[in-house]
C-alpha cells in the first residue's frame, strides 16, 4: 500500500447524489424529489430544469414534506424526500417514525449536509444526532456513504429496495474512497486489513481512517479499516469478525458517540465479543463556533485521534486483551 | 394470520353503492342510518369487550365513515392496494374502532375479527396499522398526521392525471396541530382539487371544549384564508353527507374542506355531548341502554 503523494482530487456528495437522482427519474418517471424550500442547498435545480412536475417544494415545512412524502409512495410514487440533516430528522422525526417507519412507505430520507457541513452555523444546523434518532426505528434502513461512488451506488439500491431509507449526502469534500469497495447494503467493506486494531468509521471520517491506518502500518501496527456505510442492519459478522481477530476496535464517526456508529458497534461487540473499544466523535456537549474542520480537530476526529486512541488501547489492554 | 376480506366482499359492496346511488334520498338515508347504528352497535360491543375505547369520538364520526364507506369510496376490499381507489385518510387515529367497525362491515375482513380488538397481539391496536389492517391507508394516533399524507395521495393522483379522490378526516381538537396549516399550505399551492378534508367538528377536544383550551373558530374563515373552497354540513345527516361527499370539487382548482358540524358520543342520549365521554368506558348495563337506543 502506498500512501499518494499528489493531493486526491475532493467532492461533493451532493453532486453525485443530485446527477444519479437525475438518472433516476430518466428511467423511472416514478421518481420523485420532494423538498423544504431546500432547491439549491438540496441541489435539485437541475432537476428541476429537467422534471418540472416530479420536484414538489412544500415550502419550509418539514412536518408536510415527510407526510407528503409518505402519501406520495401511498399513490405510488418513490419520493426522495431532502432536507438539510438536522431539520430532516429533527422537526420531522414523528412523521419519520409514524408515516415512514412505521406505516412502511416506500420514502427515502435524503439527509443533506450531515455532521458539521454547516460549520459556524452552529450546533442548530449540524446533523449529530440524527443516527442516534433514527436507529431506533425498526423497518428503516440507514446509509452513511463515503463518497461519491458509494453515494450513487447507495442511492441506485435505495431506489430498487422496497422500503424506506434514510441515506445521509455528504457535503464537506471528501476524496474518492480508495481502494474502492462496491457498495453492497448491510455489508461493512474492508477497506484495509490488519490483526493489532480495527478501525470502524462511515461516510466522512472514512478517508481519516484510512489515513490513520497508513500511519499506523507505518509504525508496525496493523490496523484492520472497516467502512461501515450501513448503520443499520449492522454487519455483525463483520463487526464481531474484527473483535475476534483484532481484538481492539475504535470508532470514528461525524455525530455524536451516544446513539451513533460507535454505540451501534457497541452494542453488538459487548453482547458478544466484548473487547476494549475507544469512540471517537461528538461528546456530550453542542458545539463551539467553527468551521467543520476545526470541530473535526476539536472532537478528536482526526487522523490524530485515531493514533492517540490506538496508543491507548495497545498500551491499556496489552497483548492480555488480544485473542489467543 | 393476515385480516383478509371474504370472497365476494368487492362485488357486494359496489352492488350495495349502486343501488344507494340509485335510491331516491329518503330510501339512502334510511339505509345509511340503519347501517351508521349497526356500526355503533358493533363498536360499542368491542370497546365493552376491550374495556378501553374512544366512544365520543368514534360515534360522531360514524356517520360520517358509513356515507364515505357504503355511498362514495371506489374501493376495493379484495385488493385493498387497487392503484386506483379513492384514498380515505383517517387522521384521528384514536377514533380506531368507528373505523375497523366500518371497515369490517365494508368487507375488508370478518366482523368476527373485531372481538379481537385490542387484545394482545390483535391486529386492530388502539391506533390503526396499516400493515395489518386492510383498508387502512397510513398509521396514525399522534395527531396532526393525516392531512400531509392526504395532499401527497392526492398529489400523487394529480401527477397520475388520475380521477381518484382523496378524503381525509381530522379532529376538530387535533386542528391545534402546526402541522395541518402547513400542509393546507401545500394543498392550496398545488390546486389539489381532488382533496377534501372533513372536520369532525364536535367541538370537544379530550378534556374540555375546543374554543375553552386553543380556540378554533373562526374555523371557517381560516380554511378559506388557506386557499380552501369550505361548506359546512349536518354530520349526521345522512343524505346531506352523501350530497356534499358524493360531488366533485367545491371549486375547480381549490381542495375542499367540509366542516362537519357533529356530536361527540352521538346516538346514546347520556353519552352525546358529553365531554367525560371522550375515552370513558361504559358499563355494562349502559352498553345494554346504548344499544337499545342505537336502533
Amino acid at each position: 500500500m502506498t500512501t499518494a503523494t499528489a493531493t486526491p482530487e475532493l467532492h461533493d456528495c451532493r453532486k453525485a447524489f443530485a446527477q444519479t437522482l437525475i438518472e433516476l427519474a430518466e428511467h423511472d418517471p416514478r421518481t420523485v424529489a420532494v423538498c423544504n424550500d431546500s432547491v439549491g442547498s438540496s441541489n435539485l435545480k437541475d432537476f428541476g430544469a429537467r422534471f418540472p412536475g416530479q420536484l414538489v417544494n412544500v415550502g419550509i415545512a418539514e412536518q408536510t414534506m415527510v407526510g407528503a412524502g409518505a402519501g406520495l409512495a401511498n399513490g405510488g410514487r418513490i419520493p426522495y424526500v431532502c432536507a438539510a440533516a438536522p431539520f430532516l430528522t429533527g422537526r420531522a422525526l414523528e412523521q419519520i417514525k409514524a408515516d415512514v417507519a412505521y406505516s412502511r412507505t416506500n420514502v427515502k430520507l435524503c439527509s443533506m449536509s450531515p455532521g458539521f457541513a454547516y460549520g459556524q452555523l452552529g450546533p442548530t444546523h449540524h446533523g449529530v444526532e440524527d443516527l442516534a434518532w433514527l436507529r431506533t426505528l425498526p423497518e428503516l434502513t440507514v446509509l452513511v456513504p463515503s463518497g461519491p461512488a458509494e453515494t450513487r451506488e447507495a442511492l441506485l439500491w435505495a431506489h430498487e429496495h422496497d422500503g424506506p431509507v434514510y441515506l445521509r449526502v455528504g457535503r464537506t469534500k471528501v476524496p474518492e474512497t480508495e481502494p474502492y469497495v462496491p457498495f453492497a447494503a448491510g455489508r461493512a467493506a474492508r477497506l484495509r486489513d490488519g490483526d493489532d486494531l480495527t478501525v470502524v468509521c462511515a461516510g466522512t471520517t472514512v478517508p481519516t481512517a484510512l489515513e490513520a491506518a497508513d500511519k499506523l502500518a507505518a509504525s508496525g501496527v496493523q490496523a484492520r479499516v472497516l467502512n461501515l456505510s450501513t448503520i443499520k442492519p449492522l454487519d455483525q459478522d463483520a463487526v464481531l469478525a474484527a473483535a475476534r481477530e483484532t481484538g481492539r476496535i475504535i470508532t470514528i464517526e461525524e455525530h455524536n458517540i451516544h446513539g451513533g456508529l460507535g454505540s451501534a458497534v457497541a452494542e453488538t461487540v459487548v453482547a458478544h465479543r466484548p473487547v476494549p473499544m475507544r469512540l471517537l466523535g461528538v461528546g456530550d456537549e453542542f458545539t463551539p463556533t467553527g468551521s467543520a474542520a476545526f470541530l473535526s480537530q476539536y472532537f478528536g476526529i482526526t487522523v490524530e485521534g485515531v493514533l492517540r486512541a490506538a496508543d491507548d488501547l495497545l498500551e491499556s489492554s496489552g497483548s492480555e486483551a488480544v485473542p489467543s | 394470520m393476515p385480516l383478509v376480506a371474504e370472497p365476494g366482499a368487492t362485488s357486494r359492496l359496489r352492488e350495495g353503492r349502486a343501488a344507494l346511488q340509485a335510491a331516491p334520498a329518503a330510501e339512502r338515508a334510511r339505509s345509511l342510518h340503519a347501517a351508521a347504528n349497526a356500526t355503533r352497535r358493533r363498536n360499542l360491543e368491542m370497546i365493552g369487550k376491550a374495556g378501553q375505547g374512544h366512544v365520543g369520538g368514534d360515534f360522531s364520526a360514524t356517520d360520517i365513515l358509513t356515507v364515505l364507506y357504503f355511498a362514495v369510496l371506489n374501493i376495493d376490499p379484495e385488493q385493498p392496494e387497487w392503484p386506483e381507489r379513492d384514498r380515505f385518510v383517517q387522521s384521528k387515529g384514536h377514533s380506531s374502532g368507528a373505523l375497523y367497525a366500518t371497515l369490517a362491515r365494508a368487507g375488508f375482513f370478518s366482523e368476527a375479527e373485531l372481538d379481537s380488538y385490542m387484545e394482545p397481539l390483535s391486529a386492530l391496536n388502539g391506533h390503526p396499522n396499516r400493515r395489518k389492517v386492510p383498508g387502512v391507508e397510513t398509521n396514525t394516533g399522534p395527531l396532526g398526521h393525516g392531512v400531509p399524507v392526504a395532499v401527497g395521495a392526492a398529489l400523487a393522483a394529480k401527477l397520475d392525471g388520475s380521477m381518484r379522490r382523496t378524503f381525509v378526516l381530522t379532529g376538530d381538537g387535533e386542528l391545534q396541530e402546526g402541522s395541518n396549516w402547513e400542509a393546507a399550505l401545500s394543498a392550496a399551492q398545488y390546486g389539489l382539487d381532488g382533496l377534501t378534508l372533513i372536520v369532525d367538528r364536535n367541538r370537544f377536544q379530550q378534556g374540555a371544549a375546543t374554543e375553552d383550551t386553543a380556540g378554533l373558530e373562526p374555523l371557517a374563515d381560516k380554511w378559506a384564508a388557506f386557499g380552501f373552497a369550505v361548506r359546512h354540513v349536518d354530520g349526521h345527516d345522512h343524505e346531506a353527507l352523501y350530497q356534499a361527499l358524493s360531488s366533485g370539487p367545491v371549486e375547480q382548482g381549490k381542495p375542499t374542506c367540509l366542516i362537519a358540524d357533529t356530536l361527540k358520543g352521538k346516538g346514546v342520549s347520556f353519552i352525546e355531548d358529553r365531554v367525560e365521554w371522550h375515552h370513558k368506558v361504559p358499563t355494562a348495563e349502559q352498553i345494554t341502554a346504548a344499544l337499545q337506543e342505537l336502533v
